[in-house]
């Protein structure tokens, strides 16, 4: 829908039934208002609106060729065919020529049964393939990088990737390259992605329709030393991870499924199962400080948070001038494996070297930051593997754990155990600055502040802003999400139009609940919902339902302060929870 | 330039640079013009050194104040190349060599002696000069757009304003309301020349009723189609008037700044456009306060990487904007929401060049050429098997009989009309029965062919239409954007089965899918290129289908072109003289001497060698 305020309606009709609409509606979205199920590929709301892949075409009156529905506005009067022979024949016959020039690999494809070209197929009524393959002659597959694999004999130039990665994430690294049939998504100068500023954001899997683009799936590493009884294997998963996992096994959007998640876990055989939300109270108390320490003493402002690794990497590629804008503190799940390879470890008296961390992440740049080499301790990794929601769901499936049939289990409660509603709004938009808020203002105003809902930094818009009196000074914020939306921020930042205290990045559009690790949804089911608030809405009851609402309030993180860490930013916290950043080119000379 | 008197006055004092070429004698100071083609045809065919050598041999016989050497843009008959004039007879070199300069300027500028055997054939009789439009080529041409082509000096402004240069726009600036303007570019009834033939009033006024800060004039110079090059001859001989043309048009909508978009493949044209846009702005005709007004109207030139999709117009400016030129799905169209999403009027070049004509002359001047529907004049490119290949220009309606036959001269070496290829690889071939038909957008698009550019290819009885289809598509294929599936994946699927139907692996069932691929290709593509590559195998399939069922039923190209059908036979005539048997590259020719030769056609690679080396015309190829 484009952008205009003042709402007028036109009348039309679609497949002879009468339809009043919004005049900035296209064919497409006024259709879905009388339940016609126009069928689409290449379309991705907000993200892909081109036209590109002709299967949603329609007949419009007064036109001999047909016309995409995804991009077509209505107009007054308008009569539109959505499945006459005409159509269903230019549906089919497109459908065949895309199919000509894609991997028949189904069975075995990361895709297989969850894949909208092979749903979109069956619904046309394909059921042979008269042309011979058109594939190019070379084609890529990529699995250099940590994160992502890019195999090019299952593109179909949908482009739905190109798009989020140039108009969402604002880095375009795919695009088009070449003509004709040879035509193919790709990187610059065809490099791997490993060797590109790609934030591994994964923006573009969660995009693809079917299995050209994909996460690296590690789970083969965490079967094997679940089975290896010398190794003390923990576990621990995001927020945002609860808010989705459900949708891989048929639960509705919004489901929140923490209790069979932890089950699910226990039962495949982990030692220990946390909460990531521990180190994102954690994360508050170092991150707070770290910001009152800036306020206080003429620090460089304004602080930008950093436990988003798509971003970090974003803002090292991309705007390495605000390298000493980002906060020092690693991200909640690098603090976690900190912590358990160091505090946890003493106090069971475990060898940190047999301590492996598992992180199920709802985020594909995730892996990629654990292999981070500064983010290690003593010469280990904070985090030994990281796996997406989908991997963990993959996992249940393989351990045939009827997710269904499970009963809610607990997270354990030792040590990290508890945590906030604080830290569990980290998983969406808005969350990390909710949180900081909480605890910063309590601490600038000197008193316990009742009233914590900072409702202006939520919700979806791309860049939203507060401005707060705490402690008598004027204390301006800002959240953003989306690096395109990150990379607008800045630049006005830069240009001096305008000006912060503090600053919430989230690498994705919504937030980690969105991440590039979630679940796949279909273009059909995101044109209907924005799942990024279903999921989001898990998070927000979670927090309204926790006694504990500021970090600050965890006793496990007062404990460990108290035992082990004496304060924040103390030299041990600074050791163990912090980090630091390097400007990178974008594309070495080699 | 500061007011319409000041360039009355400019045009006064140019006007004895071109006066001899008028025939006017008494107000030149030269005795002689001599005028140089120096399209891109001539002066691959060395015009620039000719051009060296008639100013080496004037120096010698000290005619350099006398005589002037002009560079113009092309004459249009490119067969003749390179053509050389010389006024104020108007004789009308042909075939120039850099040797003959030496002749004409002794013979022809010393001495005053026409050299009658370097004249174009059909330009005297007997020693008698033919005004030039009464040459055959030019005699049924009406030249509009190419008035000035061949005519002026492109490289210099005050030959432009000798002709009534930059008056049409001091006419619109001073004296004419943006509206005013509109309604006499909409009653003209001109239709873009590039391709649509959507009205170009109509466009203007669009744009001119979206309010926007800013708006933009963009040329559509990416002309692309196969053999076809008016655009680039208009921008290499009258540069100005795309210029004049294009501050014209952002007079008249609101725009400020101008964009011309050429293939970088065009030298020549992208060279002369630029030094037009330095005279202009020197001379205050582009820039601010143009003639003291209020408007103000700057130009760039971008160049394009030679893609044919950039040739539709949402690609173009897509490539404009620096991003990959691939097209984008209309509405919006670049009228409301064009150039970095700003209200843009882009028009092809050759609609450009009749705008300041029209609103000197007047829209009834205009609309009285041409047919219902179809006003003006038309550019075409003649190419293929045609007598004068080259650039011509016609009112519309003139029948396809009278294109071919009377200006294009026929058909060369006696051979037969065949079939006539509009539009290029995105128009549709026509035949014997549709020459009588008058040319006008209508009429091409319901025999379905198509205006186009104004490409025109004809074939003879030796052209194979499968094999016709199979050029164009190929040009297709390789310049499909590769943005939708249809386009992308289908022009190359038809071009696998036409590739089975020129090797003899096809069926008769594929002549059917081909089609309705074809036609499913055509409804369902993203951009004119996708909804129009079909055209070519529909036309043909339509109007020689025999030509295909030849090929698969029986395994034949009737016009034997297609090799794999082909096989090479010696025939009981072969006297044994063996040339054929030692000139064969594969050794498949056997035979004792004196003895009849026998070709084994597993071996025979159809090289054709054989019946080129044999002299008693023994090998028959079917």
């Amino acid at each position: 829908m484009r952008g205009k305020t003042a709402m007028k309606t036109v009348n039309l009709t679609i497949d002879d039934l009468p339809v009043q609409v919004d005049e900035n509606m296209t064919v497409l979205e006024a259709a879905l208002q009388v339940g016609i199920d126009i069928p689409t590929l290449c379309f991705l709301k907000g993200v892909c609106e081109v036209g590109d892949c002709r299967i949603c075409v329609v007949e419009v009156d007064g036109f001999d060729n047909l016309k995409s529905a995804c991009v077509f506005p209505v107009s007054e009067g308008m009569v539109v065919k959505t499945h006459t022979k005409k159509v269903r024949l230019s549906r089919k016959s497109t459908m065949e020529l895309i199919l000509a020039t894609h991997s028949k690999e189904c069975l075995t494809c990361c895709r297989s049964t969850n894949c909208e070209l092979q749903t979109l197929a069956e619904e046309l009524g394909i059921t042979e393939l008269y042309y011979s393959d058109e594939s190019p002659e070379e084609v890529t597959y990529d699995d250099k990088s940590n994160s992502i694999i890019r195999d090019q004999s299952k593109c179909i130039l949908c482009a739905r990737c190109a798009h989020v990665c140039s108009k969402t994430q604002g880095t375009g690294i795919l695009g088009f390259v070449g003509r004709g049939v040879k035509t193919r998504v790709t990187t610059a100068f065809d490099k791997s992605l490993a060797d590109t500023p790609c934030l591994f954001c994964g923006q573009c899997v969660v995009s693809c329709p079917v299995g050209a683009i994909s996460e690296k799936v590690d789970i083969d590493k965490v079967w094997d030393v679940l089975e290896d009884p010398d190794i003390h294997v923990v576990v621990q998963t995001a927020p945002a991870v609860r808010s989705a996992l459900g949708e891989e096994f048929g639960l509705p959007f919004g489901t929140n499924v923490q209790g069979k998640m932890v089950a699910a876990l226990k039962r495949l055989g982990f030692n220990k199962v946390y909460d990531t939300s521990f180190g994102a109270d954690l994360t508050i108390m170092e991150e707070g400080h770290e910001l009152l320490d800036r306020l206080n003493n003429d620090g460089v402002l304004p602080m930008i948070t950093s436990c988003s690794p798509g971003w970090v990497r974003y803002c090292e590629h991309y705007y390495p001038e605000f390298i000493p804008n980002l906060s020092s503190c690693k991200s909640p799940h690098q603090m976690v494996g900190a912590v358990l390879k160091s505090y946890y470890a003493e106090k069971n008296n475990i060898d940190p070297a047999k301590i492996f961390v598992v992180s199920v992440m709802p985020c594909t740049s995730k892996k990629d930051e654990a292999a981070r080499p500064e983010l290690s301790v003593n010469g280990l990794q904070d985090v030994d593997c990281v796996i997406t929601t989908r991997e963990l769901a993959k996992m249940i499936r393989i351990g045939r754990i009827d997710f269904d049939m499970l009963e809610d289990a607990e997270f354990d409660r030792d040590l990290l155990g508890e945590y906030t509603g604080a830290g569990i709004s980290f998983g969406a938009t808005g969350g990390v600055m909710e949180a900081s808020l909480r605890t910063v203002a309590d601490i600038m105003e000197s008193k316990e502040l009742r009233d914590i809902d900072y409702t202006q930094v939520r919700g979806m818009s791309d860049i939203k802003e507060a401005t707060l009196v705490l402690g008598g000074r004027i204390f301006r914020v800002a959240v953003v999400h989306g690096t395109a939306a990150a990379g607008r921020l800045l630049d006005l930042i830069k240009s001096g139009v305008t000006t912060y205290d503090f600053i919430e990045v989230m690498g994705c559009s919504g937030g980690c609940v969105a991440g590039g690790g979630q679940p796949h949804v279909t273009a059909k089911e995101k044109m209907k919902l924005d799942i990024r608030e279903a999921r989001a809405n898990v998070l927000r009851e979670v927090d309204n339902s926790k006694d504990y609402r500021k970090s600050h309030q965890n006793p496990q993180v007062q404990k460990l302060y108290t035992d082990y860490l004496g304060k924040p930013n103390s030299q041990k916290a600074h050791e163990l929870l912090h980090t630091h950043y390097t400007a990178k080119e974008k594309f070495p000379l080699e | 330039m500061k007011s319409l008197q000041e360039l009355e006055n400019l045009k006064l004092q140019s006007q004895k640079l071109v006066n001899l070429r008028l025939g006017d004698r008494q107000n030149s100071p030269h005795k002689h013009h001599v005028l140089i083609c120096q399209g891109t045809g001539c002066v691959s065919a060395k015009a620039t050194v000719i051009e060296e050598a008639f100013h080496e041999h004037l120096a010698k016989h000290n005619l350099t104040e006398d005589v002037v050497v002009a560079r113009t843009g092309c004459f249009g008959i490119c067969e003749a190349g390179p053509v050389v004039i010389v006024y104020p007879e108007g004789a009308f070199y042909s075939h120039v060599t850099p040797e003959d300069a030496e002749r004409i300027t002794k013979n022809h500028l010393v001495e005053g002696n026409v050299v009658t055997d370097l004249l174009l054939e059909g330009s005297s009789v007997g020693d008698k000069i033919i005004p030039i439009n009464e040459i055959p080529f030019y005699k049924k041409q009406k030249r509009v757009s190419l008035a000035l082509c061949g005519l002026i000096n492109p490289e210099n402004i005050l030959e432009y304003i000798a002709f009534d240069g930059y008056k049409a726009l001091a006419k619109a600036v001073l004296e004419m309301s943006p509206k005013a303007i509109i309604d006499e570019i909409k009653e003209s009834g001109i239709r873009g020349r590039g391709g649509g033939g959507f009205s170009t009033g109509r466009k203007w006024e669009f744009t001119m009723n979206t309010q926007a800060d800013q708006k933009y004039i963009v040329c559509n110079g990416d002309e692309g189609d196969p053999g076809a090059f008016m655009d680039r001859s208009i921008l290499e001989g009258d540069p100005h008037a795309i210029i004049e043309a294009m501050a014209i048009a952002g007079y008249a909508v609101g725009a400020n700044q101008g964009y011309v978009y050429v293939r970088a493949e065009y030298p020549i044209a992208t060279n002369r456009l630029q030094i037009a846009i330095d005279q202009a702005k020197d001379f205050g005709l582009l820039g601010k306060n143009i003639f003291e007004s209020d408007f103000n109207f700057d130009l760039e030139i971008r160049l394009g990487a030679g893609a044919f999709v950039c040739g539709e117009e949402t690609a173009l400016l897509n490539s404009i904007e620096g991003q990959r030129g691939m097209p984008n799905p209309r509405p919006p169209y670049p009228a409301v929401e064009g150039l970095w999403g700003k209200p843009t009027v882009i028009n092809n070049v050759e609609t450009f060049s009749n705008i300041p004509q029209i609103i000197l002359n007047g829209a009834k001047w205009f609309s009285d050429m041409g047919t219902e529907g179809s006003n003006g004049t038309k550019v075409f490119a003649l190419g293929g098997k045609i007598k004068n290949t080259g650039l011509i220009e016609v009112p519309m309606g003139i029948t396809l009989r009278e294109v071919i036959f009377d200006v294009g001269g026929g058909i060369p070496n006696g051979k037969k009309f065949k079939a006539v290829q509009t539009g290029g690889p995105s128009g549709g071939c026509l035949t014997e029965e549709h020459l009588d038909t008058p040319i006008d957008f209508d009429n091409l698009t319901r025999l379905g062919a198509m205006m186009g550019s104004g490409g025109m290819i004809v074939m003879d009885e030796d052209n194979c239409m499968v094999d016709i289809a199979k050029f164009f598509l190929e040009f297709t294929v390789d310049e499909s954007c590769g943005k939708c599936a249809p386009c992308r994946v289908g022009t190359k699927k038809m071009l696998n089965i036409l590739n089975r139907i020129t090797s003899g692996t096809s069926e008769m069932a594929e002549l059917d899918r081909l089609e309705e691929l074809a036609k499913n290709i055509k409804i369902s593509s993203l951009c004119g290129l996708g909804q129009t590559a079909p055209n070519p195998v529909l036309s043909t399939l339509k109007n020689f289908r025999e030509e295909y069922e030849a090929h698969v039923k029986d395994n034949k190209c009737p016009s034997g072109v297609c090799k794999d059908l082909l096989n090479y036979f010696i025939l009981d005539t072969c006297i044994g003289c063996t040339l054929c048997t030692r000139h064969c590259p594969v050794n498949a020719i056997t035979g004792e001497k004196k003895e009849v030769h026998h070709i084994d056609t597993k071996t025979c690679i159809k090289c054709n060698v054989c019946v080129e080396k044999c002299k008693f015309n023994a090998i028959e190829v079917r």
